[in-house]
């Protein structure tokens, strides 16, 4: 899922200025389950707000609202009144989420609560870890189903470099190496001959290198006409 | 384990492939010094100048770093271009971390057609460790695929997108480095012996100063019959204090420094250990980085004659870098000078 975190509530009030009202936009999916942007920290955020400009002598009107998805119109629609009313709307949203804001309502300026940070997972309690990068045309049956291109600091295909130590990257000691992950992966299924075939350049016209992508399903597309 | 090596497709000219002094030294059977020139963090080209005037003679090829540790320097081209004016040969250090495949191919063109005949092809360090951390990365290509591509630019005159090119082409000694101590080691070997079918004719690797595991990682090699396929050029530096090797075994990964060697810089620097840092006088300090400096290159000198006694190892890459003035007292220490010189061979008619 997409992982993204909380902006500081300084740069989201600089990002808010002097709007009256404003309404914090939740989303109910990748943002709730990092804790990020849900209904609780729309909640949160609102009240954080109200606070700081209360403090500051202000009385905006800051409300919140969560919508299911807010990558999807029809979702969107359901809080299109609200969305209206508002001067601001704060997304809590990853940036497809704001973006899909500005697309559906023309007339609505709308400012990012967050910083979409990657997509991954939990790896336990409170901790989130970056595993795809999106990139197109995926490799995971070549590694052992560990991602170079996501995990590894210099999207290497045919690690690890010289910089591998004690099972980190050379980067970070608290970053786990991509490569000794895929080596000892491969290594434990008795496949490690996978390791000895130079993988040619990869082809990054998938990834986000070859302009920005869309996919067209016609399949899809024309079920949707019959309907 | 190891696949064929395509050694046969290459095509060779005058019984050579590029033609540098390093690979004529390597094929005659010589062992072969390599040295190291960082190029300034200016436009100054006189830098370039007395540092080649330190090595040559010392050495049969330098390398010319290409933004060592990912900070901005000369280019390694460009750079290399005065080595060359100067009469020394340069090996050009390429990384895969600043340039696309079109930027890479595009410079080597016009290194080979500026007089470089040796190239050393490197996945280089992550930027964060240099002086532009915010910049972005490429790494288009790794190193392994590096070689492949330059090797194909020089015996089948195609670009890497397979395009055929007419005209001259880049005739590199291709390089690469390998990092016997890195993890995982049991795989070590292995990579290298990925770079040598992707085409690398020369191999220098990290700095040695554990013999024994180097000797270790030989045996794996000669196992694999890398040796015999390609010239491998074991890394050395001088030390200049206890502290820079201690900094070495805790710090730098892959470089394995044994306790003796520690103790031995140590020893060196005895005579004032026994003195708190206030009550060392500038000269003491003087005296005691001489000191250990000595004994830095005394060490290095010692490593060489072990290192080569080793089978498969068919030079060294000394590794000075800010400290080129220590290259001339280790190659003399270890035998190594003069260099041979060697005759144009006669063209076939
Ligand atoms: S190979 Fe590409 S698609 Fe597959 S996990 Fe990695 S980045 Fe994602
Ligand atoms: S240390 Fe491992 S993860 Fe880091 S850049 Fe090298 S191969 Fe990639």
């Amino acid at each position: 899922m997409i992982i993204a975190e909380q902006k500081s509530l300084d740069e989201i009030k600089t990002l808010i200025g002097n709007s009256e009202k404003v309404l914090v936009l939740g989303c109910g999916t990748c943002v709730t389950v990092c804790f990020a942007g849900g209904e609780r920290e729309a909640a949160i955020m609102a009240s954080s707000l109200r606070m700081a400009t209360k403090l500051e002598g202000k009385s905006n009107a800051i409300t919140d609202i969560t919508v299911q998805r807010q990558c999807e119109w029809e979702y969107l629609d359901q809080v299109a009144e609200q969305i209206g009313e508002a001067d601001v709307v704060l997304s809590l949203g990853c940036g497809i989420g704001v973006q899909a804001i500005a697309e559906h309502f023309p007339n609505t300026w709308v400012v990012p609560g967050l910083n979409t940070s990657f997509l991954g997972l939990p790896s336990e309690q409170g901790v989130w870890e970056e595993r795809c990068a999106a990139c197109g045309d995926c490799i995971l049956g070549l590694t052992g189903g560990i991602c170079p291109i996501a995990r590894c600091s210099k999207t290497l295909l045919n690690g690890p470099c010289g910089g591998s130590e004690d099972g980190h990257c050379e980067i970070d000691p608290e970053i786990p190496c991509a490569w000794q992950l895929i080596y000892d992966r491969l290594s434990s299924m008795d496949k490690l001959d996978v390791l000895l075939d130079l993988q040619p350049p990869k082809n990054w016209k998938t990834s986000r290198d070859g302009g920005p992508r869309k996919i067209v399903r016609e399949d899809l597309r024309l079920l949707e006409e019959e309907e | 384990m190891v696949t064929e090596i395509k050694s046969e497709s290459k095509e060779l000219t005058n019984g050579y492939l590029s033609g540098s002094n390093l690979e004529k030294i390597l094929r005659g059977g010589h062992f072969a010094v390599t040295g190291e020139l960082g190029p300034p963090q200016s436009a100054d080209g006189e830098v370039i100048r007395e540092k080649a005037a330190l090595l040559k003679g010392y050495c049969d090829a330098v390398n010319i770093t290409d933004n060592q540790t990912a900070i901005v320097r000369m280019s390694s081209i460009g750079a290399g271009t005065i080595v060359v004016q100067e009469g020394l040969e340069p090996v050009i250090q390429m990384t895969c971390r600043d340039r696309n495949r079109l930027a890479i191919q595009s410079d080597l063109l016009g290194a080979y057609a500026l007089g470089m005949r040796n190239l050393l092809c490197l996945t280089g360090d992550h930027q964060s460790f240099g002086n532009h951390p915010e910049s972005k990365n490429v790494f288009d290509m790794d190193s392994v695929q590096l070689v492949q591509a330059v090797a194909n630019m020089r015996d089948e005159c195609i670009f890497q997108c397979g395009d055929a090119f007419k005209g001259i082409e880049p005739r590199f000694f291709i390089g690469a480095a390998a990092a016997p101590f890195a993890d995982p080691i049991d795989f070590r070997p292995y990579r290298l012996a990925k770079k040598v079918n992707a085409g690398a004719d020369f191999i220098q690797t990290q700095l040695v100063y554990d013999v024994d595991a180097f000797a270790q990682y030989m045996e794996k090699v000669r196992e694999l019959g890398l040796h015999e396929k390609t010239f491998i050029l074991a890394g050395v530096g001088p030390l200049k204090s206890p502290g820079m090797a201690r900094y070495m075994k805790n710090n730098v990964p892959g470089i394995l420094v044994p306790d003796e060697i520690i103790k031995e810089m140590n020893a060196a620097g005895a005579p004032w250990a026994g003195k708190k840092k206030e009550e060392l006088t500038k000269e003491d300090k003087k005296a005691r980085s001489a000191a250990w400096k000595e004994t830095g290159i005394n060490i290095c000198i010692d490593l060489i004659q072990k290192l080569r006694a080793i089978e498969g190892v068919a030079g060294v890459h000394i590794m000075a870098i800010e400290w080129e003035r220590a290259v001339k007292p280790i190659v003399e220490g270890a035998g190594l000078y003069p260099r041979p010189q060697i005759e144009e061979t006669v063209s076939e008619a």
